[in-house]
């Protein structure tokens, strides 16, 4: 076991350095950053501007890349990072402050999300085929059919705008983690104001477990050793959670390490309609402004994230499937 | 030797579907007794799976079951979920087909049986484990103690099946029902798991029974036969008798349709099972017979004794005369 | 069992409907449209404005912040986004059916590298991988002539297809390994057929029911990729004659504060029924050609 998870962790250091060198040579190519600098920073001095070359490492030239990517790792890995091009601000306290925002909306609404997707999930699938089935299995399609900026834009124009108007006062806040001029920290009012973003990516998760839990268990439900299990003897409730559940589980968990991606998209989209400073806002205002050195730390982290993920799922479906061969 | 320990009575089994009801069984009388091997034939979708799966209340819950089925004396038709725990696996255990999908494949064998044991007796993990791996012996699966502890997968299809049989003796159950335990098997895996079936009953004197339809397997073990056409019984008997006299049209064509030494040809029956959606009327085998006669089709006829075996025939006290199979 | 699946292509047959008459008002725009993409509902003056009408006789749904009938300009921006979606979904399934038959047949590197990129790829929040795309097409200049400028149509669709090529590849690469061992095509091969023959005569008409339905879903995700960009901005802009779902929608964030709420309902719940519509329709193709779900039990 453990040298099966010491190779795919070996795996994983070659599988890293190469994808965040093709990303880097994205983002060169895509962002410019020589002229992004130039179009934020018009009146820079030579000096100024071959500064800005040296210390991103910016030469040019396949070779050039790849001298360049590996001092920008350099620097990256020793906590050296070049400064932002706008503003000339120091990259990681912001970077860390998103972050720290994104885990705690992340982590809040993907916890609810699954517990409620897979209950439903659960709860649908033990019985099939009626009323109950059918209104469930259409709301997570039609939740799975709603990006998550037309359900904020809705949730935003009943809670806020409209409930404004009806009742005199909006219930809920719409952007920022506080409102403008709060200075400290008030857990109240954080909460108030991750109401409405956590729902949106809540609605999503919620849509996407109710649909995997449903068809996981019912496959194992109509699956022999169930009937075996009721052969035995023993009581129902046991053969639902030893049995069923467990078994059910084992593919979602394996699916649940690999959507990590589409989590963290949907709360990038989130964050952005809720001026919710976290790591997608932080993305999309780098990309904006072409920011490479803002941008290639997100980059690198978040490639660090998936394909970190992508190893949990393979570790994790081979601990928890004994039918899974440790031998590859 | 002539207590019942299984019996049912006008056993009926009905599937509602969306486009009508489908009458799977539709009628069963049949008594297992102390100590023997009764062996059920019939082609699939006679019914024979279905009818046990019913006695243990282990078909959907959209079937509808009625009659009766008694184990010694309790009442299993419409028994409170309680009954039918306590009968499941003390009293009753089963056998199934495939024994590759019939085994949790995310639990050790041993964890398997303790929990079969477990189920009806109030002992520790430690000794129902050794109880595991002491019937995993007893089926004859070498190293029982490693292997108690290795996954269904790593498990070849004989040594599985093997599995669920110590599964299903751990209780010493009264009756033992076996579904088509050997058909997934190769055939010289097939005889020694017969021979276990047969070792086991004698051990125990538990009565088995051995759904299949391998009349050669029946030949092979059974002490009586019971067959089965669309839901209901045809003809019974000791295996001796009806393989020598069959006197329904269907054994007689099931009995045709095996290989035998120094036949030229086989005779499969002609046609194919009805759909129960809508059974013919009368003798449900009439279309496929070739010695119906009108009152076959007017009047289903009932089990009557014919010389030593018993038959759902019109015709049973003619045919039997018939020297033919 | 055999109620669900009724249910379930009810839904698909609804959808179906659904989706057609749209198509229908799309294609027969001109007569459907009560009025011009950018045609004003009415001449304004001092006193009688038309902006931000909401909802009465002579402008359906409303109208936008320069006087546009709304319910004119979705039928028209409906018909763009379905363009888009037709065919980015087309193309992409063409490339990926292509590569993925060669990674099954050939196995080996290829293979291996192939599914590895996919692997990462799909794993990436799928708006990050767009933009990183979209900025590279856009600055790397000798591609301009054959993808066109960044906010055109021609860009976006370019786009979706380098996006939206791997699930079909994925798919395909299984179906291929799956049948490369079945015996009819052993007997093609043994009759001396060559890999192309092979690939378009037995495995492609095989795997017909698995890529038409990623084809349907590769359709939705296409209207809803077009969407996002143009919510955030970065979407084609159809030039003075034209307007996109992606661009309406993107228009609901200025209308939301001040309350114009025809401007966010609207064009939002277009985009969710024709994408729930598409969605459903592949849902029940997959229902129809997957031999596994028969009798379901």
């Amino acid at each position: 076991m453990l040298r099966f998870v010491l190779r795919r962790l070996l795996w994983a250091v070659p599988m890293v350095l190469i994808v965040t060198f093709l990303v880097y040579v994205a983002l060169r190519v895509g962002t410019n950053p020589l002229a992004s600098y130039l179009r934020v920073n018009q009146r820079a001095s030579a000096k100024k501007i071959q500064q800005y070359i040296e210390t991103n490492g910016l030469y040019e030239g396949f070779g050039g890349y790849l001298r360049g990517y590996f001092q920008w790792l350099q620097g990256f890995v020793t906590f050296d990072w070049p400064r932002s091009i706008k503003g000339s601000r120091e990259v990681w306290p912001e970077f860390r402050d998103a972050m720290m925002n994104t885990l705690r909306l992340g982590l809040t609404a993907t916890g609810i999300g699954i517990l409620i997707g897979l209950s439903l999930g659960v709860f649908v699938a033990l019985k099939p085929g009626g009323l109950r089935d059918t209104t469930v299995n259409t709301g997570a399609f039609v939740a799975i059919s709603t990006p998550p900026y037309v359900s904020a834009l809705i949730l935003q124009l009943v809670f806020a705008v409209y409930w404004n108007r009806w009742f005199g006062s909006s219930l809920l806040p719409t952007s920022g983690v506080y409102p403008p001029g709060n200075r400290g920290f008030d857990l109240f009012l954080m909460i108030k104001h991750m109401v409405l973003p956590v729902t949106v990516v809540v609605i999503q998760i919620v849509a996407v477990y109710t649909r995997y839990m449903r068809a996981s268990l019912l496959e194992v439900l109509n699956s022999e050793y169930m009937r075996t299990a009721r052969s035995k003897g023993i009581s129902e409730r046991r053969v639902l959670v030893r049995h069923a559940l467990r078994n059910a589980l084992i593919p979602i968990v394996t699916v649940a390490a690999i959507d990590i991606g589409a989590i963290l998209g949907g709360l990038i989209i989130t964050e952005r309609i809720f001026s919710y400073p976290g790591l997608g806002d932080f993305f999309l205002g780098a990309y904006d402004n072409g920011d490479f050195p803002q941008m290639m730390p997100w980059m690198f982290f978040f490639t660090l994230v998936v394909i970190f993920f992508n190893l949990v799922a393979d570790v994790s479906y081979a601990v928890l499937d004994p039918r899974i061969r440790l031998g590859r | 030797m002539t207590e019942n320990v299984l019996s049912l009575r006008d056993f009926r089994v009905t599937f509602p579907t969306l486009f009508g009801d489908v009458q799977a069984v539709r009628g069963v009388d049949l008594d297992v007794r102390a100590g023997e091997i009764l062996g059920v034939v019939g082609e699939s979708g006679s019914g024979k799976s279905v009818t046990f799966l019913g006695v243990m209340g282990l078909l959907p819950k959209s079937a509808r079951i009625s009659g009766s089925a008694t184990v010694g004396d309790t009442e299993l038709v419409g028994a409170s979920s309680r009954i039918m725990r306590e009968v499941r696996g003390r009293r009753v255990a089963m056998i199934f087909q495939d024994p590759l999908s019939a085994l949790n494949p995310t639990h050790r064998i041993g964890d398997q049986i303790v929990e079969m044991i477990q189920a009806h007796n109030k002992v520790s993990t430690k000794a129902a484990m050794s109880r595991a791996i002491e019937l995993l012996a007893e089926v004859g699966i070498p190293q029982p103690a490693e292997r108690a502890r290795q996954y269904p997968h790593e498990f070849s299809g004989g040594m599985r099946q093997r599995v669920m049989i110590a599964m299903a003796i751990a209780n010493d159950p009264e009756v033992l029902i076996a579904d088509e335990p050997t058909t997934a098997l190769d055939v010289t895996v097939q005889a020694q798991i017969l021979e276990i079936l047969q070792r086991i009953q004698s051990e125990l004197n538990a009565a088995v029974v051995l759904i299949t339809h391998d009349l050669g397997v029946v030949a092979r073990v059974a002490d009586r036969v019971q067959g089965m056409y669309a839901g209901r019984v045809v003809e019974r008997g000791s295996v001796e008798s009806v393989y020598d006299h069959p006197s329904h049209p269907y054994t007689r064509g099931l009995l045709q349709s095996l290989p035998t030494v120094g036949r030229e040809r086989l005779q499969p029956i002609p046609g194919a099972p009805p759909n129960m959606m809508d059974p013919p009327s009368g003798c449900a085998f009439r279309v496929r017979c070739p010695h119906a006669i009108e009152r076959c089709a007017d009047e289903m006829p009932s089990l009557l004794p014919v010389g030593d075996v018993e038959s759902a025939c019109w015709r049973a006290d003619e045919l039997s005369k018939v020297v033919g199979a | 069992m055999a109620f669900r699946r009724f249910v379930r292509h009810r839904g698909a047959l609804v959808s179906s409907i659904i989706l057609g008459t749209m198509i229908l008002f799309v294609i027969l725009a001109p007569f459907t449209a009560r009025y011009g993409v950018n045609e004003a509902v009415f001449k304004t003056s001092i006193e009688n404005p038309n902006q931000f009408l909401s909802p009465r006789g002579i402008a359906w749904l409303g109208t936008d912040d320069i006087g546009r009938d709304l319910y004119s300009r979705l039928i028209y921006g409906l018909r763009v986004s379905i363009f888009i979606g037709l065919a980015a979904a087309f193309f992409g399934t063409v490339l990926g059916v292509t590569i993925g038959a060669i990674a099954g047949l050939r196995g080996g590197w290829i293979d291996d590298v192939l599914m590895r990129v996919t692997d990462l790829f799909l794993a990436f929040p799928f708006l990050v991988t767009l933009l990183v795309l979209r900025s590279v097409m856009s600055s790397v200049s000798w591609l301009e002539p054959f993808v066109g400028k960044p906010t055109s149509i021609r860009f976006v669709i370019v786009l979706f297809v380098l996006f939206g090529w791997m699930g079909v590849a994925r798919l395909m690469r299984g179906q291929v390994l799956a049948l490369k061992e079945r015996e009819f095509v052993e007997a093609a091969r043994a009759l001396g057929a060559g890999p192309v023959r092979i690939v378009v005569r037995h495995l492609l008409p095989n795997a017909i029911g698995p890529i038409l339905v990623a084809l349907t879903f590769a359709v939705s995700s296409a209207i809803i990729g077009e969407a996002t960009l143009g919510f955030f901005g970065y979407g084609p802009q159809p030039g003075a004659g034209s307007t996109s779902l992606g661009k309406l929608v993107g228009g609901a964030k200025g209308a939301l504060l001040p309350g114009y709420w025809w401007l966010v309902v609207f064009p939002c719940v277009l985009l969710v029924l024709s994408t729930l519509c598409v969605n459903f329709i592949g849902d029940g193709l997959r229902d129809a050609t997957d031999p596994k779900l028969d009798g379901t039990r």
